[in-house]
């Protein structure tokens, strides 16, 4: 009886290819027209896409002349790349910063690497040398000819800006949750003040704050550059947000382990940075991210107050008499590169994130 | 000396002692930050020859605005011209919030779709959307879609009255001719008629049981008054087409460019975020929740509006919310493109002009402040009042 | 006592993708009878009993409930599941309404019942699960003991014909097990229909006119509870028997 029992499969139509596709796409008759609509969508989105970032572009060339027009003209990215990846700053330089992004790249993987020895020295490199590092060989000094920082722009300068926002506002964005925590009022009346106020307005009334109330603030004689005006202005942007996530963090702490630190006589700054904050800083990671990679897409927005940053450089370039028209290609080869830098971050998060759930 | 040296021990080491003296601190600091920053301000503003105040505001402004909702000419003051900014700023925001919660839930329902493509789709929309700098997304509407339209003369059109070009998009005007009031009066009579069917199809599914298809009658009222009568009135309401007179446009209403390129922009973008709200939501209702509701023999629809929608509902609306800040946050960047928002006209052009730094960056933060404490106050309200239900 | 065929299964078979969860299902339940479904994890008895409010699709065979075949038929489904009541591990009460309307809420909705006729059977019920007391307070505010006679009191509103009972006491703490549990052998007494999938075996002994035994998706033994605790025949049944006893 049981050898009968076991010669019987489930329905033929539920199985292999054919079982997926009508489960997925063809269930019943309306999620069949959904599915002809969704397929008429993408034929009409994406083949004349193709077409023109890569069937019908040009590529080689090195003036407009060589596009044909039916597609992408991407000669007109490639005969531009220096000023995009750079902005002016002088080509016999450029290797400063290349040096930099080479630094980088090493000490990045080596973190992301599982099971390496001598993390704690790479990051602390990372977190104290490499910076003095940056400074140094971007803008010059010990014998490097300076550079001014209205020569920065491109990519470069973008990431100059998301990279010293996104250093600098942690630090201080955990003080600041630190403090609206705080058992003293004044200080967490302060903290919570000044927060809501930065969280409350757009980034661009604090760009246009950094460069024109700023100048106003400061001594006689005392005059900071505008990229230093517009860092200082997003890195307190962004420390308000970081500080809201990482109160969060703090929040989700059980009692318990403020109460065990308390127990074996920890003060409350070695309960802090000994307990509390290690753990809870590790469970906002995803979120933290997730604020780097909003001060990322939001750096766009210094190209209001007259920096060149990757947006503002295409916006420029395509103002160039010689590439007049190819603004497509400019946005889309922009959009091509953020997206890359987004996505990667968002992805990592998402799977740190599953990693950190399932470690619990 | 030994009793005087602990009783200053247990001052100094006391708590409550411990905590006035570091708030003392900071407030020193911070007072000190303050004043520094306030004797600097105040001695620059003498040098540059700037009085502090808001006199300005009744000065007139002597430049012109693109465009405006309320009467404005470079005679009106500077205050004028907060208003008409502050005016386009909700404008946008308004219009933007409408279409980012349509484009939103409808891709966030996509998403959880049991048809594999359609959710494939929506997610595609939602990490490409959302992942592209919002500013970008602006340029591009605005620099590389509407800029390059053709001209009004190859407008693109559709039932020769919507027109689209590169001066804009031109779409009917309604007018509202002799006796038209009288369909006004029978519509909100109409409307106050079906709240009543509401209520009494309530109660008496209350007392009896017996459901009433209120929705539908009082739909059927509504339109079908309004078309009644329109025809019985001899159609006192028309439309003004626009109609292409030399150049340009002429008749109808017109939508700049970039009134039309930010809306579409922030609506695309914020309805990404949107998307993830909504699914979350309707995530978050446990599958036990829908199964329980089968199992007591409830309708699929019944299920979703008595089951899953209250639930989902409350998981939504705080972050709903909080993107319809955004989004009208992120309406500032319309000065990137000259649409004539608060930022532009005030921060921008106003501020250029009268050199008042201080007064004018706190008014639009201001604004922006508001609306945002505004906001929260309204969530916590809300999310009290959903907790009176005592869970979680 | 009638012996009218209440629920009819035969040569039942369904699968999840490639895995046999129910192989050759043939059971026949009259009025009035008792059925304990027991056996390992993962054996398939939750899919069992949601296949007969067709929370779970069958994939062969017919089951037939009340003289109605379930098919893909919404209404005989919608019929069906006001017939059977079920109750869930994990309670599945409504967050989001008070005790009292959730337990009105089908009678108002399904049965069309006036509200305060609705309303006053589900304190009559929550009076009989020994909670109405509780009524207005939500869910969360209720103990686990509490929230199952509730869910029970829910599914009892819609004054069902048939019980199913998804392991109802295994989520529950053990002082609040036999709260729950005195409540459905008050229900069996009451002559209702019921198929429990449980492991309480007392509560099996007390009141079960059949005890099942399922493994890998098969009816393996299904005996008065006399001779299934006496003498099992197979050994898959001795071998759980002396795990769980
Ligand atoms: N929706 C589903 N999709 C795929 N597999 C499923 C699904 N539901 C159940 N299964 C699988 O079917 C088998 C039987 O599940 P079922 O829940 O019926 O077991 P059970 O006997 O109730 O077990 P338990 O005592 O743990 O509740 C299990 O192997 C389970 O993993
Ligand atoms: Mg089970």
């Amino acid at each position: 009886m049981s050898a009968a029992r076991k010669e019987i499969g489930p329905p033929v139509i539920e199985l292999g290819t054919i079982g997926w596709l009508r489960k997925n796409l063809f269930s019943n008759w309306y999620n069949s027209l959904l599915t002809i609509f969704g397929l008429y969508l993408l034929y009409i989105l994406i083949p004349p896409l193709v077409n023109w970032i890569f069937l019908d572009a040009n590529f080689v060339g090195s003036t407009r002349d060589d596009c044909s027009n039916e597609g992408a003209c991407w000669i007109f990215i490639q005969q531009n790349i220096k000023l995009i990846f750079y902005g002016l700053y002088p080509t016999e330089e450029l290797w400063r910063i290349n040096l930099v992004y080479l630094i980088l790249l090493i000490s990045g993987v080596y973190l992301l690497i599982p099971n390496l020895r001598h993390k704690g020295w790479v990051g602390a490199f990372l977190l104290i040398i490499f910076p003095i590092i940056c400074v140094v060989m971007l803008s010059g000094g010990f014998g490097l000819e300076a550079v001014e920082t209205r020569l920065w722009g491109g990519l470069f300068l973008t990431l100059v800006i998301a990279g010293v926002g996104i250093v600098l506002s942690l630090p201080i964005g955990v003080m600041l949750a630190l403090g609206r925590r705080s058992k003293l009022p004044v200080v967490s009346l302060l903290c919570t003040i000044f927060i809501e106020i930065w969280r409350g307005v757009p980034l661009i009334t604090v760009l246009f704050m950094a460069s024109n109330m700023f100048p106003l603030f400061m001594p006689e004689g005392v005059n900071f550059d505008k990229l230093i005006r517009a860092l200082i202005g997003v890195m307190f942007f962004s420390a308000a947000y970081l500080a809201e996530v990482v109160r969060g963090g703090l929040q989700a702490m059980p009692k318990g382990q403020y109460e065990a630190s308390q127990a074996v006589g920890l003060t409350y700054w070695r309960m802090m940075a000994l307990v509390i904050l290690p753990q809870s800083l590790k469970m906002v990671i995803p979120a933290i991210i997730g604020s780097f990679i909003a001060i990322f897409k939001d750096t766009t927005l210094v190209l209001v107050i007259g920096l060149f940053d990757f947006l503002g450089i295409i916006q420029f370039v395509g103002t160039n008499p010689d590439w007049l028209g190819f603004s497509h290609e400019g946005y889309v080869f922009a959009a091509a590169v953020f997206w890359v830098f987004c996505y990667a971050m968002s992805w990592y998060s998402q799977r740190l994130e599953k990693k950190l759930d399932t470690g619990r | 000396m030994e009793t005087d040296k602990s009783k200053i021990g247990s001052f100094i080491f006391n708590r409550s002692v411990q905590g006035i003296f570091y708030q003392l601190i900071t407030l020193g600091l911070v007072a000190l930050g303050i004043y520094y920053i306030v004797t600097n301000t105040a001695r620059n503003m003498l040098e540059r020859g700037l009085a502090s105040g808001f006199h300005f505001l009744g000065v007139e402004s002597q430049f012109d605005i693109g465009m405006t909702l309320i009467d404005y000419s470079p005679t009106s003051t500077y205050f004028d011209s907060f208003i008409v900014g502050l005016l386009n700023t909700l404008l946008v925001a308004g219009i933007g919030i409408l279409f980012a919660t349509i484009i939103g839930f409808t891709v966030g329902i996509m998403r959880l779709s049991s048809n594999w493509l359609i959710a494939k789709i929506a997610e595609a929309y939602v990490e490409i959307l959302r992942n592209i700098p919002l500013l970008l997304q602006i340029f591009f509407w605005y620099f590389a879609v509407l800029r390059a339209l053709p001209k009004p003369k190859q407008s693109l059109e559709l039932y020769d009255s919507f027109f689209l070009n590169n001066r804009g998009l031109f779409i009917p005007d309604t007018v509202f001719g002799e006796g038209s009031s009288i369909i006004f009066y029978l519509l909100w009579l109409t409307i106050i008629i079906s709240i009543g069917i509401f209520i009494w199809a309530k109660r008496r599914q209350n007392r009896t049981g017996e459901r009433f298809p209120a929705f539908y009658v009082s739909t059927t009222l509504i339109l079908g008054t309004f078309f009644v009568s329109l025809a019985a009135t001899g159609f006192p309401v028309s439309f003004e087409y626009p109609e292409l007179k030399g150049f340009n446009f002429k008749g109808g209403v017109k939508l700049i460019p970039e009134l039309v390129a930010l809306t579409f922009a922030l609506a695309m973008y914020t309805a990404s975020f949107i998307a993830e709200v909504v699914r979350g939501g309707i995530m978050a209702v446990s599958k036990g929740q829908t199964e329980a509701a089968k199992s007591v023999g409830l309708k699929q629809n019944l299920i979703l509006r008595l089951i899953i929608i209250p639930q989902a509902l409350r998981v939504i609306v705080p972050p709903l919310t909080n993107q319809y800040l955004n989004l009208t946050k992120n309406s500032s960047l319309a000065a990137a493109i000259a649409y004539p928002d608060l930022v532009l006209v005030f921060a921008g052009t106003a501020l250029m002009q009268t050199g008042q730094a201080i007064e004018i960056i706190g008014m639009v933060m201001g604004v922006y402040l508001f609306l945002s404490l505004f906001t929260s106050l309204i969530m916590n309200l809300f999310n009290r009042f959903m907790k009176v239900d005592g869970e979680r | 006592m009638s012996s009218e065929l209440m629920i009819e299964m035969k040569n039942v078979h369904k699968w999840f993708g490639e895995l046999h969860v129910l192989n050759d299902i043939n059971l026949e339940i009259n009025k009035g009878e008792k059925i304990v479904i027991c056996g390992p994890s993962g054996s398939g008895k939750s899919t069992l009993i949601r296949c007969i409010n067709r929370l779970e699709e069958h994939q062969r065979g017919n089951i037939i409930v009340e003289g109605t075949e379930l098919t893909n038929d919404s209404r005989s489904i919608e019929r069906i599941r006001g017939e059977v009541g079920m109750v869930f591990q994990q309670f599945n009460l409504f967050p989001h309404l008070s005790i009292l309307d959730n337990c009105s809420l089908a009678p108002i909705w399904v049965r069309k019942l006036p509200k305060s006729e609705a309303k006053d059977k589900a304190m009559e019920y929550l009076k009989r699960v020994q909670i109405d007391d509780q009524a207005h307070k939500y869910p969360a505010q209720l103990s686990g003991g509490q929230q199952q006679r509730a869910a029970i009191a829910r599914a009892l509103c819609m004054e069902p014909r048939i019980m199913l009972f998804d392991e109802p006491t295994s989520a529950l703490d053990p002082e609040m097990i036999k709260e729950v549990l005195d409540v459905m052998v008050g229900l069996a007494q009451g002559g209702m229909t019921m198929i429990v999938v449980t492991h309480e075996m007392g509560f099996a002994k007390e009141v079960a006119d059949t005890i099942i035994f399922m493994d890998e998706g098969q009816i393996v033994e299904a005996k008065n509870p006399k001779d299934f605790f006496d003498n099992p025949e197979s050994e898959r049944t001795k071998t759980f028997l002396s795990q769980i006893l």
